[in-house]
């Protein structure tokens, strides 16, 4: 009987002393010219990959083979091997690529142009261009609607959300936005795009159907200047109750109940934090700290910052293993 | 006849009754703090209004840098709530030793020290008691700084708990040390003056000491050298799972030398008490 008890209680005890999946966070260090490798395991950076001239956008292909990093000042998209942490390839963007996002299956990404007011379209596997959009001036957000329909970049001089149909290419509406909107991203049911401010100092709720402002999310911390609250990243859990937003040179993350658009905690973090990506059981959110050259770790079910781990110089990008 | 058997006390004390007279003055001290609500009150309200107030008008002011035993940036008043704890205890040291300078000029302790059992287990049995109530005012602060975000980790609730006690103890002898040496309660305004202020104000509890070190190397000495900051330092690990083995270490050593002291100064046949008659020494 008493083996009856014990076996289970074993399992349990074993699975409860277990180290969580160790995952592999990538930063790009903009002025440092590097990508940081942090183990997600033990907390350290466990190697510096020396990459092109300032390094901003960075993000997995779909099959974790590589890590597509934008080197802003080679005009580039650079391809780092996962195994041999080497640069094994390049992508072929316009001027000054900033932020890319690729569809679901991975085939095709979409590069913001930062100094050419355009979007490049890449088919990665074959590293080739397929075309450019047009659109408005200083490209920098980019995300995808979930069924791969619409394609969102957001223009931080012309203040605008511009919806590119992928299909057609072309833009099909521009939703205009508080000043020098940085970031979007959808809900994951699509039913809600959010795009930040960085002057504003708010992110905008977008209805994608209507294509119209049905909201704004405000930020206010005691003691701190409304100007230094600058909305940048976003990251929104895969079941759309709660969303981080980094607030640039306030040092915190702003903490969101995603329904009802309130501002429920604000998480203090390292200087002027910049841009964030979850483990992918989301039990962790990083965040790049550009001034303070590290990277904050928050527990997101306590919702409390753990750690913070020093990267390179000015971190501002993250990717973690997708699988 | 009758015969009558007359037994010889056996040398000595029994664990017993070292216990009872244990019991009978923590018992005595807690019943004590606990009837003076406003003792209770003052002693929380005082390290709440450096929290919210002071720690509130300075959050911006000082910028904190990731030091052990944290890990990741705090806010201000996260790093004052150690040095707030160690605050409640100087204090509740130096009330106790108010409270022997009291009892003196009472005579109650002269009640005490009559006791068969030694002077010293006396002082410490009284020193204890002190201890003990400095622990339900540090945790009633806790609790409170927990509804205003100040929260450790759980396992710190309890790690604290030794060197709580260890730095009560140490703060409380250091109490009992001066209290040896101050005739008349109305002295004690000195004591506010000369000992509470600067061990407070020159030590870790309110700036880190690579920040005092920034503005004056040689105060960052003094604040090195004063067992308050160990005392800081030793909670604050321990409120985090860590231990600062120097500020161990400081603060054990301080805790036998003043207690050693406090036992030597209370010893009629040699120490300070012998200047007057117990309970009249005005």
């Amino acid at each position: 009987m008493w083996r009856h008890c014990l076996l289970p209680g074993l399992a349990v005890w074993l699975a409860a002393a277990a180290p969580a999946h160790a995952y592999i966070a990538y930063v790009s260090n903009e002025k440092g010219n590097t990508v940081s490798v942090i183990d997600t395991d033990s907390w350290t950076v466990t190697n510096t990959i020396k990459v092109g001239q300032r390094p901003r956008g960075i993000e997995f292909t779909r099959d974790g083979k590589f890590v597509m990093v934008a080197v802003g000042d080679d005009d580039t998209i650079q391809m780092i091997d996962t195994k041999t942490h080497e640069i094994a390839d390049t992508l072929p963007s316009g001027p000054d690529p900033e932020l890319f996002t690729q569809d679901t299956t991975g085939k095709i990404l979409y590069v913001a142009n930062e100094n050419d007011n355009t979007v490049t379209i890449i088919d990665i596997a074959k590293r080739a261009r397929l075309g450019d959009i047009q659109v408005g001036v200083e490209p920098e957000g980019m995300t995808m609607s979930p069924d791969d329909k619409i394609l969102i970049n957001t223009s931080e001089t012309t203040n605008m959300a511009h919806f590119i149909d992928t299909t057609k290419r072309e833009i099909v509406a521009n939703v205009l936005v508080d000043s020098r909107p940085r970031f979007a991203q959808f809900k994951p049911d699509g039913s809600e795009l959010w795009v930040s401010s960085e002057i504003g100092g708010t992110v905008s709720i977008i209805d994608p159907v209507k294509h119209a402002v049905t909201g704004k999310i405000e930020f206010s911390i005691p003691g701190l200047r409304r100007e230094a609250i600058q909305p940048v990243g976003i990251g929104i859990t895969k079941d759309g109750k709660t969303a981080f937003i980094a607030l640039g040179p306030a040092n915190r993350i702003a903490v969101v109940d995603a329904a009802t658009h309130t501002v429920t905690k604000y998480l203090l973090v390292g200087q002027r934090v910049w841009h964030m990506a979850f483990t992918p059981d989301e039990k962790y959110l990083l965040t790049t700290n550009g001034v303070s050259n590290d990277v904050s770790v928050i527990d997101v079910a306590s919702q409390k910052v753990i750690k913070t781990i020093q990267v390179g110089e000015l971190p501002w990008g993250i990717t973690i293993t997708p699988q | 006849m009758t015969s009558t058997t007359i037994t010889e006390r056996p040398k000595g004390f029994s664990f017993s009754e070292y216990m009872t007279c244990l019991t009978g003055i923590v018992w005595r001290e807690g019943l004590r703090f606990l009837h003076q609500r406003e003792r209770f009150i003052s002693a929380l309200v005082r390290p709440l209004v450096w929290l919210f107030i002071f720690a509130a008008g300075f959050r911006q002011v000082l910028g904190i840098s990731i030091i052990p035993p944290y890990e990741t940036y705090i806010l201000y008043e996260v790093y004052i709530a150690p040095g707030l704890m160690a605050m409640i205890q100087l204090f509740n040291g130096m009330q106790s030793s108010l409270s022997m300078v009291y009892d003196r000029e009472m005579g109650n302790m002269r009640t005490l020290l009559v006791s068969p059992l030694p002077r010293g287990y006396l002082l410490f049995c009284k020193l204890l008691a002190g201890t003990a109530v400095s622990l339900l005012q540090v945790y009633a602060f806790l609790l409170i700084a927990w509804f205003w975000d100040i929260a450790p980790p759980t396992i710190g609730y309890l790690t604290v708990l030794p060197a709580l006690i260890l730095s009560g103890l140490m703060l409380g002898a250091l109490g009992m040390l001066i209290s040896s040496g101050i005739k008349q309660l109305e002295n004690f305004a000195g004591v506010m003056n000369f000992v509470i202020f600067p061990m407070f104000f020159a030590s870790s509890a309110l700036y880190p000491l690579w920040r005092v070190q920034e503005g004056s190397p040689y105060l960052y000495y003094v604040c090195q050298a004063n067992p308050f900051t160990h005392a800081v330092e030793l909670i604050r690990f321990a409120l985090y799972g860590k231990i600062n083995w120097v500020s161990l270490a400081v603060v054990a050593g301080c805790t036998a030398v003043f207690m050693i002291g406090a036992i030597l100064a209370y010893d009629p046949s040699r120490g300070l008490a012998r200047r007057g008659p117990a309970g009249g020494e005005t």
